[in-house]
């Protein structure tokens, strides 16, 4: 097949599959498999511009996934004025004894030459740091968590609508890959995959212990929506207007006026499912459409150019002046705040922010297939993998029990075997995903949508 | 009893902090070996290592429950050591058989590690699955034979002291068996004809190439030595522990930062790695209160827990550490590169 019919091939296809899915299972199945493989893109489109533009491997999706959760909490939750109250002043102390002793930290490292005085003021700066933060942490911290513990005990958040953390999402992401960035860009590159799989793996562990931040394991519930809620719909008048107009050839052949609105009430609720869902979708599209566009014209320039001829061959764009540092630096914090955007949109469409829920399994290597299988270097790929990747590992699960059934077939119903192959139906899904990353390598390294190559 | 404050305290950090650093320790010096063989022979970082952990224990469960059920058990010792043996072969056999059907082709291409690296993450997804197939994702404990060799209720009475010691047999079993591994990993690398030519082959690959050492065969018995060392880590975690696919997965992070802290590609910097990595969660996360109430005085008497990091961090200090070196001596301890 040409290259160029690949894209509309490919998309044909996905919209096919979750046509079916909304005839066989519902409507409301595949928006919400619609809305998460629209993250997914997203996420996917993040790691495309660090790896497909820059080369880079970031293994620490998670951890920047997780920060834009964090961030929609942050942003969106009522402040606790209590917790603020009482124990704002020693969090803000210790935040700042924080801040101040690795400012020393930095300052001796750089500034001073003799290596015993130089270690010796960094032990210094290092037990009395922790001696000060934990004088100021460690009170303050209890006090925050013993006010109210079931429902709040943590500080709250800015009270804004949710839909800003979506930007800020992007700035506390990219700060933090400003800062790994800068400890891990210069080395070799499976080092920085092996460092940011670590460093996903410390953010995750403060955002599931610091209960003060993020209530930690207890999560954060009942966050407020940027669209209606199904309930308030259901009773507003245009909307069962709206219900009524659309059905009014099924409620017209309804005989009875008593099953005519029994028919009404299923499909306003029905309808107002929906509803919420389009509007996230639509939502979630114009930022994806609005990433797809900046990152085709930031490929296209010569800043994109630029980064391609790095990664190429970084010797030759060296030579050339590029400072390689730098570039990389710059593609690494851009690919990680549109992750962070991602990771904040996810929080949204879940309306709770569970730190237990992210794996490195489900947020980073799933990622990393979408990108490869998509093709790498192309960012309509990435969608395409968005979609495609996240599809299959929905609806691998009901395809594996029905091939263990199948596989089972002639075996008694509580036989021992049998109950083992559907028990472990589930795992069958990451055989799945292994084996189709596997195949792509061998077979279509460049991916389903390959990078296309400019000739000029 | 004042004179004892002293041993007191030593045998209360013993018993908390040393020993089971110790054993701990040994089990990840093993696992890093490994992964640092397949780093300095294969050149790349092979995601799917602690995967090949899981599977290699699994292997020896299944073994230790057929010897069992036919009677065959190793007295006071656990049974999984007759398993293990058997359990290697069979690891050893689908890791050459992944590497034929997978590694072996990437590796004619002549294609960048990060390329192997990725595609040792599709091997990680089909090892889990293949183990949660078989065995199922829960936690199982295979440990059988004599428990401990002292109890601290022993101990205490023995001595007269205030606190106790235990030490489990699995711990002193993890020692002596990591040590033996060791010892002759050591050995063959450094006076056997084979290893002299594997450490040939990972220093220089054309010069090795042009004095006649067979590529493949160096890859088969690379292969080979990282599932013997696996295996025994993976089973010496085991016993001590228990078996979890998910726990055994997560190794991988502290297994990657003893590699690097020691020096990547260095068998000796995996060993001392390995020990600095479990010998800095454990003391950084121990509690202090009680060992300084012993040494001293009652007036100076600490009033917090003196803890470093809350046991929650626990896993987090590995990367700690990691970063810290990243940034202090990216080469690691022992300045690594080849084995």
């Amino acid at each position: 097949m040409s290259e160029d019919l690949r894209a509309p091939v490919a998309f044909t296809v996905m919209a096919v599959l979750l046509a079916i899915v909304g005839f066989t299972q519902s409507w409301s199945v595949s928006l919400s498999v619609i809305n998460l493989c629209i993250i997914s893109s997203i996420m996917a489109i993040g790691v495309n511009l660090q790896w497909g533009y820059g080369g880079l491997f970031n293994a620490g999706v998670m951890g920047f996934t997780a920060l834009g959760g964090l961030t929609a909490v942050l942003v969106s939750h009522d402040p606790i004025y209590e917790a603020w109250d009482k124990a704002g002043v020693g969090i803000v102390i210790s935040a700042i004894i924080f801040v101040l002793s690795i400012t020393a930290l930095l300052f001796v490292f750089r500034n001073i030459e003799n290596k015993q005085i130089r270690n010796t003021l960094i032990i210094l700066i290092i037990v009395f740091g922790l001696i000060g933060i934990n004088n100021f942490y460690g009170p303050s911290i209890d006090i925050i968590e013993s006010i109210n513990p079931a429902k709040t005990g943590f500080l709250g958040g800015l009270g804004l609508p949710i839909i800003f953390s979506w930007l800020i999402a992007a700035v506390v992401a990219g700060l933090v890959a400003w800062v790994i960035g800068k400890i891990t860009l210069r080395l070799r590159s499976d080092y920085l995959a092996i460092a940011t799989l670590g460093i996903s793996e410390i953010v995750i562990a403060v955002v599931k212990h610091e209960d003060w931040l993020s209530r930690g394991v207890k999560n954060v519930s009942g966050l407020d929506r940027p669209v209606p809620y199904e309930i308030e719909l259901q009773q507003s008048e245009w909307f069962l207007n709206l219900v009524e107009r659309i059905n009014f050839s099924k409620l017209e052949a309804m005989q009875s006026l008593s099953s005519r609105q029994d028919l009404l009430n299923d499909l306003v609720i029905n309808s107002s499912g929906i509803f919420v869902k389009l509007c996230y979708a639509g939502l979630f599209f114009s930022v994806l459409l609005l990433i797809f566009y900046l990152s085709q014209l930031a490929l296209n320039s010569p800043w994109g150019r630029m980064l391609r001829a790095i990664r190429d061959n970084e010797e030759a764009a060296s030579a050339m002046g590029k400072n390689i540092f730098a570039q990389h630096l710059q593609i690494f914090i851009i690919g990680s705040a549109i992750i962070g955007i991602a990771g904040a949109m996810l929080t949204t469409l879940d309306g709770q922010f569970t730190p237990g829920s992210y794996r490195p399994l489900r947020f980073t290597f799933i990622i990393w297939l979408m990108v490869i299988i998509g093709g790498s270097g192309n960012n309509l790929g990435s969608i395409f993998g968005g979609f495609f990747i996240w599809f299959i590992w929905i609806e691998a699960e009901p395809l594996s029990i029905g091939f263990m059934n199948m596989l089972a077939g002639g075996l008694e119903y509580d036989n021992p075997l049998r109950m083992h192959l559907l028990g472990s139906a589930a795992h069958l899904r990451l055989f799945i995903m292994g084996l189709l990353l596997l195949l792509a390598l061998r077979f279509m390294p460049r991916g389903v949508i390959p990078e296309k190559i400019q000739k000029k | 009893m004042e004179n004892f404050e002293f041993i007191n305290a030593i045998v209360l950090l013993s018993n908390f902090v040393i020993v089971p650093a110790l054993s701990y320790g040994s089990q990840l010096a093993l696992a890093t070996l490994s992964l640092t063989i397949i780093y300095g022979v294969l050149r790349f970082s092979n995601f799917a290592q602690a995967d090949w952990m899981s599977f290699g224990t699994m292997a020896t469960i299944l073994f230790t429950w057929l010897f069992q059920s036919i009677g065959i058990t190793a007295g006071i010792l656990p049974t999984a050591l007759l398993a293990l043996p058997f359990a290697i072969i069979v690891t050893a056999l689908f890791c050459l058989l992944i590497d034929r059907s997978v590694y072996s082709f990437y590796r004619k291409q002549k294609s960048q590690p990060i390329v192997l690296m990725i595609v040792s993450v599709g091997v990680m997804f089909i090892l889990q699955a293949v183990v949660r197939f078989i065995i199922g994702p829960n936690d199982r404990k295979f440990f059988d034979g004599e428990k401990y060799i002292v109890h601290a209720l022993d101990f205490k009475n023995y001595f007269g002291l205030e606190e106790g010691l235990t030490i489990k047999s699995t711990q002193l079993i993890t020692v002596i068996v990591a040590l033996i591994a060791m010892i002759s990993l050591f050995y063959f690398l450094q006076k056997t004809k084979l290893g002299k030519s594997m450490r040939a082959y990972s220093n220089n690959e054309d010069l090795a190439l042009l004095s006649g050492i067979n590529p493949e065969k160096i890859v088969i018995v690379t292969w080979i030595i990282s599932s013997i060392l696996i295996t025994t880590a993976g089973v010496l975690y085991g016993l001590d522990k228990s078996f979890k696919p998910f726990t055994y997965f997560n190794l991988l992070l502290p297994m990657f930062a003893a590699a690097i802290v020691g020096g990547i590609g260095s068998p000796i910097g995996a060993v001392i790695g390995g020990y600095v990595i479990a010998f800095s969660e454990i003391t950084l996360t121990y509690a202090y209160k009680k060992f300084f109430v012993y040494l001293l005085p009652e007036n100076l008497e600490p009033l917090g827990l003196m803890q470093v990091l809350s046991t929650d961090y626990k896993f987090a200090i590995s990367f700690i550490i990691l970063v810290i070196v990243l940034i202090v001596r990216p080469t690691g301890i022992v300045r690594g590169k080849i084995i």
